[in-house]
């Protein structure tokens, strides 16, 4: 493991004298940490112990890549014994290509590089999207040490099934949940060591269907923490139990009751008359456009949407049929309609924390609009997707999709001019998913924790996302 | 991963009359000198399920089965015979077997298919829809010609209908409709409700069943159980479930989850329900869904259930041994396009002569044929694109052009077989003329007899 953060080390640029001694000496110590644990039969109680023991055990199983890059994609929280935790592991980059190599060989999902790849973007994985279902379907029965839940919710990653970040989040806890109910302990290994790496082998496989999004990384995190949480006295069973219940009070707590308060503070946002704009199908905000209607305020909802994929059609479907007021255009008129608009009310997929808006692609735009046009931008988001992390563009950390589905427009053939795209050496086609909007366009943000500036999301996710607190 | 195969091997069926017999049931049919069940057990070997329920009709068919089946694969794989009394159908034949199935999911393969389609799809088709059922679609095989002269009897007016109707969604990934042969005469009759909620249906004529199916257990079960009259799984329980599958009346869940484990995971009644509204909402709601909600308000809720299918590639080989007209065909392709399959090597001249066999003087053996062990073939012979079994004499002179010879046949001088089947043990003596026959185990064609057409069986 500690060849591996040299060597990717090296791709950064060159820390201080200062910096590279912390790190050696926190290494040194979480090394004389794991030594100590090695020699005990089991895992300590004490969560410190457990932590650091808990962090090499999945690195040193043989699919270490990714699971460090899942580990360290969530950073972890300073604690007063392991202080080489301060400094998060860079995460897989794709441009560099043993480390690819290395990832391909034990990966599960066969790859095949797409063509004509972006050179801006060439750190980020892009893949053709046509061969992995039919190719992963195929090898159905082949992986048996996968559990079938956890192989369901990969495919339906991969074909597309399930997009969103609450969505995808919760079908995987739920798989999490039903491969937890049927595992059985080995013999001779410990609960806690054996289950946690079991859960970063599914977690590998998962992020190689797709990447996971920042709310996946802190749901698994909470998951590895509760489990290694657990007292030792605990029977395997009732540890089962535990964690299952765990997994539901996290789906209820943070997802469903957070969307609850997000929505009975925002409806208070909302007066008679006014025109609400709305950037593709977010679900806060859908429920507090419902709530307020229900709660009988006259307003008008205006709803923006993008292609590929039209997500704003769903939500308009479902909208008027609750009886609301919708005008539906697409963002290339957000402009123009900006100027009937009093509120912008906008989801996330994440708040980073410098009060960067991590979000799907156009989001961004919708918000410099309405900034420009002087309109309050509201960002409803539950706490569970805040990040500690901090990212000034969209480029250095993003996901591309498939270029296919720009290149043509369903039940259109006639607008067919990109076909054959890919033989074409010097046109390359690039689908960004998510996008980042800079603090500054940002009004409001309302959680579950209240509604606050932007400023305020570093001390949520501070005060509100030690792991002792999470639930 | 939670699947359970059952491979229905069928008895001794009427339409391969001449051919199979008690001794040699349908199961145990040679095609390219392996029997057609081997195929089927080749093709669940490689997808890694080793552990299978083979059902058979009929004690003694059974018997003959599970004395193969253990003598060929008693290391590799465990298989269980049931057998199951004659005639009972194919949806009775599952029900006989119900104590055994205890998967989840459970896969129901014929035992005449012969197919290298990777049953892993399928399997993940089905449990990525969740669906209740997953069937296995291919395209119709072009028959080759003779198409009804061999069916018995000179009924030209009764054309087998070899194919089905099925109506698929735009996404071709649900199935809207299944009407098989019989039914097509007459009119097609498509729930209005269906088509209201996916607004546009694909009916197709090119695709047929390939009779692997993928059901869930629980439903699979209540359905035979509440309704006792279905007789088989294609005709009758599959168009059931297609036909409400936007009605559905079967327990989805098996037990209800009224009961917790007793610890504190108490989550109340609305969380629950927004919980399934997130998951409803997610990213592209099939027209079961839309359905569902939209039929909201009304007391009774709706509740759908998926119908899958999975569509084979087109250089995917499928076929299906349930006529006279399909073993020749599948003989044909076996040994021709579809060679992988077979599992032989073939020699640099395209086809397969077995060390053991002996040929004699200016003997050819064109491409694509096979010839079996311990075979003889005198001189002046001409095999083209045929299947000789084992232990033939074959005497000189004589031309075997498309044709399927099993083990232990005798062949005088001279003779000439066209498109024909002759069965084990017959004895064919000089100059004996067969075109587009069939020979029944154990006769004997007399000398110098020139037939056309005709079954030949022992009285």
């Amino acid at each position: 493991m500690k060849d591996q953060s040299n060597s990717s080390k090296q791709q950064k640029p060159k820390l201080t004298k200062a910096e590279r001694r912390e790190l050696q000496e926190a290494q040194r110590a979480a090394k004389a940490a794991a030594k100590g644990e090695g020699n005990k039969a089991s895992a300590t109680a004490t969560s410190a112990n457990a932590r650091p023991a808990k962090a090499v055990k999945p690195a040193q199983k043989s699919d270490n890549a990714s699971v460090a890059a899942t580990e360290k994609k969530g950073g972890d929280f300073p604690h007063e014994k392991d202080r080489k935790k301060d400094v998060p592991q860079p995460r897989l980059q794709y441009d560099d290509k043993s480390r690819v190599e290395k990832a391909k060989r034990r990966s599960v999902v066969k790859q095949t590089e797409a063509r004509n790849r972006v050179e801006l973007f060439r750190h980020l994985p892009q893949y053709e999207h046509g061969s992995q279902l039919p190719d992963l379907e195929a090898k159905f029965f082949d992986l048996y040490p996968m559990h079938p839940a956890v192989y369901k919710v990969g495919l339906q990653y991969i074909s597309g099934d399930i997009s969103g970040g609450n969505d995808r989040c919760i079908a995987m806890l739920q798989a999490f949940q039903e491969a937890i109910k049927d595992y059985k302990v080995p013999p001779e290994k410990s609960l806690g060591r054996d289950l946690t790496a079991k859960i970063g082998s599914y977690v590998s496989f998962l992020i190689e269907c797709r990447p996971l999004s920042i709310s996946m990384g802190n749901a698994i995190r909470f998951l590895k923490s509760q489990i290694a949480k657990l007292p030792l006295t605990l029977s395997e069973s009732e540890a089962k139990t535990s964690l299952q219940a765990d997994i539901e009070r996290f789906i209820s707590e943070k997802i469903v009751l957070a969307n609850k308060v997000i929505v009975k503070h925002a409806v208070t946002k909302i007066r008679d008359g006014d025109v609400l704009l709305t950037y593709g199908s977010s679900l806060a905000v859908e429920m507090i456009l419902l709530h307020a209607h229900e709660l009988g305020k006259q307003f008008r909802v205006v709803i923006v949407d993008s292609r590929p994929k039209l997500r704003g059609q769903q939500l308009l479907r479902r909208l008027v049929e609750k009886g609301l007021n919708c005008t539906y255009t697409h963002i290339n008129g957000v402009s123009y309609i900006m100027h009937e608009v009093s509120r912008v009310f906008l989801g996330a997929e994440s708040i980073l924390s410098n009060g960067t808006v991590y979000s799907r692609v156009g989001t961004a735009s919708v918000a410099m609009v309405a900034h420009a046009a002087r309109v309050p931008v509201i960002v409803c988001c539950e706490a569970y997707k805040f990040h500690e992390r901090v990212q000034l563009d969209s480029i250095c950390s993003n996901e591309l999709g498939d270029p296919e589905v720009i290149s043509n427009v369903p039940g259109r053939m006639d607008v067919n001019h990109l076909n054959g795209w890919a033989d074409i050496e010097n046109l390359q086609l690039l689908n960004l998913i998510y996008d980042a909007m800079p603090s500054d366009y940002v009004s409001m943000i309302v959680t579950d924790y209240g509604m606050v500036p932007p400023t305020s999301v570093p001390v949520i996710v501070r005060e509100y996302g030690r792991e002792q607190v999470w639930i | 991963m939670d699947f359970q195969v059952v491979v229905l091997a069928g008895g001794v069926s009427k339409k391969l009359l001449p051919l199979v017999s008690h001794e040699l049931p349908n199961a145990l049919l040679p095609v390219a000198n392996r029997p057609v069940l081997s195929y089927v057990v080749e093709l669940l070997e490689l997808s890694n399920l080793k552990d299978l329920i083979v059902v058979v009709e009929g004690k003694d068919t059974a018997l003959n089965v599970g004395a193969w089946i253990s003598g060929a694969y008693a290391d590799r794989l465990h298989v269980e015979v049931a057998a199951v009394p004659e005639d009972v159908g194919t949806a009775g034949a599952i029900r006989a077997i119900a104590r055994h199935l205890y998967a989840k999911d459970i896969l129901i393969v014929s035992g005449d298919l012969v197919s290298d389609v990777p049953i892993g799809a399928v399997a993940a088709t089905h449990r990525r829809h969740d669906a209740v059922v997953t069937a296995l679609l291919c395209n119709t095989p072009v028959s080759g010609p003779l198409e009804s002269v061999s069916s018995g009897g000179k009924d030209k007016a009764k054309k087998p209908g070899r194919y089905d109707l099925i109506g698929l969604d735009p996404t071709k990934q649900f199935l809207l409709h299944i009407a098989t042969g019989a039914e097509v005469e007459k009119d097609l009759r498509i729930q209005k409700s269906i088509l209201r909620s996916v607004g546009q249906v694909e009916i197709r004529a090119d695709l047929m069943d390939a009779h692997l199916y993928a059901f869930k257990r629980s439903v699979l079960l209540e359905v035979l159980d509440q309704n006792g009259e279905f007789h088989s799984l294609k005709h009758d329980v599959l168009p059931y479930l297609v036909r409400s599958q936007l009605k559905s009346e079967v327990l989805l869940n098996g037990t209800p989850q009224a009961e917790e484990n007793g610890t504190e995971k108490v989550i109340s009644q609305s969380n629950q329900q927004m919980l399934s509204q997130i998951l409803a909402n997610a990213s592209e709601p099939t027209f079961h869904l839309r359905h569902e909600l939209s039929t909201n308000g009304s007391d009774s809720v709706r509740r759908t259930h998926k119908c899958c299918v999975y569509i084979a590639g087109s250089n995917k080989y499928c076929a299906r041994l349930n006529s006279l007209q399909a073993y020749n065909d599948i003989n044909r392709d076996v040994i021709g396009e579809a060679s992988h399959l077979s599992g032989y090597s073939f020699s640099s001249h395209n086809n397969i002569i077995d060390p053991t066999a002996e040929l004699g003087a200016k003997t050819t053996v064109g491409p694509h044929c096979m010839l079996g062990e311990g075979s003889q073939m005198g001189d002046k012979c001409s095999v083209k694109r045929s299947v000789i079994g084992r232990h033939c004499r074959i005497g000189a002179n004589v031309k075997v052009v498309n044709s399927v010879v099993m083990n232990h046949v005798t062949i005088g001088d001279g003779c000439s077989i066209q498109g024909s089947v002759i069965c084990s043990n017959v004895q064919l003596q000089e100059r004996a003329t067969l075109k587009d026959c069939q020979v029944g185990a154990g006769y004997m064609v007399t000398a110098g007899s020139d037939c056309k057409g005709e079954v030949l069986t022992k009285k």
